[in-house]
């Protein structure tokens, strides 16, 4: 009875901490940290579009070219914009100052967003922008409303167009906005958005955590290790108690 | 066919007999000095414990473990860290990126934490269910209590220094508790602080309690209990003594194991083991059982689902903006809900409080004469399962945020978690409980 009741408190926890999410469902980002050529494409994408004005002021270059696969000199050729050493984090020239007037407060570190929010919240995120001239920047984001940053994307996708729902909230008809849809300017097509925002969340996920594939690597064999050592702890302990039992 | 246990006193008797060899000279040189072989054999080999220790008696050994994994990467984390405002979160994202299996490191220690937790919480549950608590053990069970008070305050300064947001605003809550004291209460709190608000003086202060001053106190409380422990014996799943009046036991009901004198000599000793080998081929086991949950966790879920690593703490701290919700990790949250469950500030600090102290008082409101559960009442089973049920839904409700529904809860859980204490007070003083069979089950 009270083990059952364990078992039943046990399984409803997870449920219950979820519960507390953002009003929009988040996308699956479906990534894999294994894909290199996901994570190089990512990590181009970030250098070009994000850099300018989020750093990664804990994570170095050289450790992210050798862990994603690319050759360090081709890296420091194609990936370092600036005088950077390929030991130096990664970082940009932007004030915090500056960057706080322009925009109203400075664009956040991106080393563990993947960890503050998660890589399905990115991966919504970058496909959830759309035009609203009411913003300063002209557009607005389903998942976080009243954004601060420029749709930087916006000449791979296109600007997308909300779609609108008439809800009923606490008795008043509201306008909400429940998706979007692009205008089809961009260079990409739907798909090959998808997959630039797919790899780019990729790279964030792999940043937040660059230990995440040799943590699983050792896990493993320690593993292993513990489930042989607790068959023989198991059998020495049998041969020992013989004699009390 | 020899037993292992034989093969073992006799292999010692051969070392002795062996009295020039080098082994035994140099035991000889030490034993001259310090009482390194009285003390093996008094708390280990020759140590008398109940033979029926079952699953619930793995906790503490494995407590121990805990607290040396703790220790140990708490010692090398050290040498990366940096106790300041301005480099706590960055040099922990260092030891994370750039120190050699400093992620290994980290990921022990955080998760160990959360670990140290599961398993004192399953060890005072086992006191609780078997009456460990009970006369002779007043204060091994006091000295358990003590320990789990500078576990909490270890927990809670330890989780300031990664200096995330929650580490920040968790400590803000915590702290400002304490200024619900009338009169001392807001020069306490500054005084705890070091500052007008949680600053770096703080977390300097909590650094060095952290790794000095509460370890120091941990190690020593640890020993205390353990001295404790020897000295009264061990409870066991049946709730009745191993050690009966000198003379009163029959000569064929003595065990076959040789203890030591220490034991022996005031008293007659029934269904026991020595401690070494029996038990500590079986802590193994457990260890090993314990390790690969462990390691499960450290190697693959570290954040495990926010529960030991909450999302926010990996945004560094900042005192311009709240985070949307304020928890405790999930090991505080129990009491949290009590706290919560209070409109008033200082009631609810005070509950909270009380709810701790009486767990303490738990020799003293208990006042039955049957230890274990297995012989006790009915009433005393159901009374067990709604505190269980009762800790469950108040450490739910403690890391939710709060609702209507969930502040009733709360208020519900608070009631009942009290109640246990009441109705143990009350209904065990004229308890009906089955009768106690003379020597230990299985």
């Amino acid at each position: 009875m009270m083990k059952k009741l364990l078992i039943g408190l046990f399984a409803l926890l997870p449920t219950f901490a979820m519960a507390a999410g953002p009003s929009m469902p988040l996308m699956d980002a479906n990534i894999d940290l294994r894909d290199n050529a996901s994570l190089q494409r990512g990590a181009k994408l970030f250098m070009n579009y994000c850099l300018g004005c989020h750093q990664m002021q804990y994570q170095r270059y050289e450790r992210t070219f050798r862990d994603i696969g690319i050759p360090v000199e081709i890296g420091k050729e194609t990936l370092i914009f600036d005088d950077s050493k390929v030991g130096s984090h990664i970082l940009n020239a932007m004030s915090k100052e500056d960057a706080a007037k322009w925009f109203g407060a400075a664009p956040p570190d991106l080393t563990l967003i993947s960890r503050v929010k998660s890589p399905d919240y990115i991966y919504t995120y970058l496909k959830s922008f759309y035009k609203d001239e009411s913003r300063p920047f002209g557009v607005n984001n389903v998942v976080f409303p009243l954004v601060g940053m420029p749709h930087v994307l916006q000449e791979l996708q296109g600007l997308p167009m909300p779609i609108t729902e008439e809800v009923v909230e606490g008795g008043e008809t509201v306008t909400k906005v429940v998706g979007v849809e692009t205008d089809g300017s961009g260079e990409m097509s739907d798909d090959e958005y998808d997959q630039a925002a797919r790899d780019l969340t990729n790279f964030l996920a792999y940043v937040g955590e660059p230990s995440r594939l040799e943590s699983e690597a050792i896990g493993i064999k320690v593993l292993g290790f513990l489930v042989i050592f607790f068959i023989l702890a198991f059998f020495l302990k049998k041969e020992y108690w013989r004699d009390v039992h | 066919m020899t037993s292992k246990y034989e093969e073992q006193t006799t292999m010692g008797d051969n070392t002795e007999a062996k009295s020039g060899g080098v082994v035994s000279s140099v035991v000889n040189w030490i034993d001259d000095r310090i009482p390194m072989t009285r003390v093996w054999n008094m708390h280990i080999a020759q140590y008398p414990a109940p033979k029926n220790f079952n699953f619930w008696y793995l906790f503490g050994s494995l407590a121990i473990l805990v607290l040396v994994n703790q220790i140990v990467t708490g010692i090398w984390l050290t040498m990366n860290f940096v106790p300041s405002a301005e480099g706590a979160f960055a040099s922990v994202e260092y030891i994370m990126r750039d120190v050699e299996y400093g992620w290994l490191l980290r990921y022990l220690h955080s998760t160990g934490a959360s670990a140290f937790f599961v398993v004192v919480y399953l060890h005072m549950f086992r006191g609780m269910i078997y009456g460990s608590y009970q006369k002779p053990r007043e204060l091994l069970w006091l000295f358990g209590m003590l320990i789990f008070l500078a576990l909490m305050a270890e927990a809670f300064m330890g989780y300031l220094l990664p200096w995330g947001q929650m580490s920040f605003w968790g400590a803000q809550v915590i702290i400002s508790l304490f200024g619900a004291i009338p009169v001392i209460g807001e020069d306490l709190t500054q005084w705890i602080r070091g500052d007008y608000v949680i600053s770096g003086a703080t977390l300097n202060r909590f650094f060095a309690l952290h790794v000095i001053a509460l370890p120091l106190v941990l190690v020593i409380l640890v020993f205390l209990h353990i001295v404790a422990l020897h000295e009264v014996g061990s409870n066991n799943p049946d709730g009745i003594e191993i050690k009966r009046k000198k003379g009163s036991v029959a000569e064929e009901d003595k065990p076959k194991f040789k203890f030591h004198e220490y034991y022996t000599n005031k008293k007659d000793v029934v269904d026991a083991i020595p401690f070494h080998p029996y038990y500590t081929v079986k802590d193994v086991l457990g260890v090993a059982g314990f390790l690969i949950l462990f390691c499960w966790v450290v190697f693959f879920m570290p954040e495990m689902n926010g529960f030991f690593l909450e999302a926010p703490n990996f945004e560094a701290a900042n005192p311009l903006k709240t985070p949307e919700h304020i928890f405790p990790v999930w090991y505080f949250t129990p009491f949290y809900a009590i706290l919560r469950a209070i409109p008033d500030k200082l009631a609810g600090v005070v509950a909270m409080g009380a709810s701790i102290v009486m767990l303490a008082l738990l020799p003293w409101l208990d006042r039955g004469k049957v230890r274990s559960i297995r012989y006790r009442s009915i009433w005393h089973k159901l009374n067990i399962a709604q505190f269980v049920v009762t800790f469950l839904i108040l450490g739910w409700a403690g890391a939710t945020p709060q609702t209507v529904f969930s502040t009733i809860l709360s208020q519900i859980c608070t009631v009942t978690y009290f109640m246990f204490f009441v109705l143990l007070y009350v209904y065990s003083k004229n308890e009906v409980t089955k009768p106690l069979p003379t020597r230990l089950t299985k």
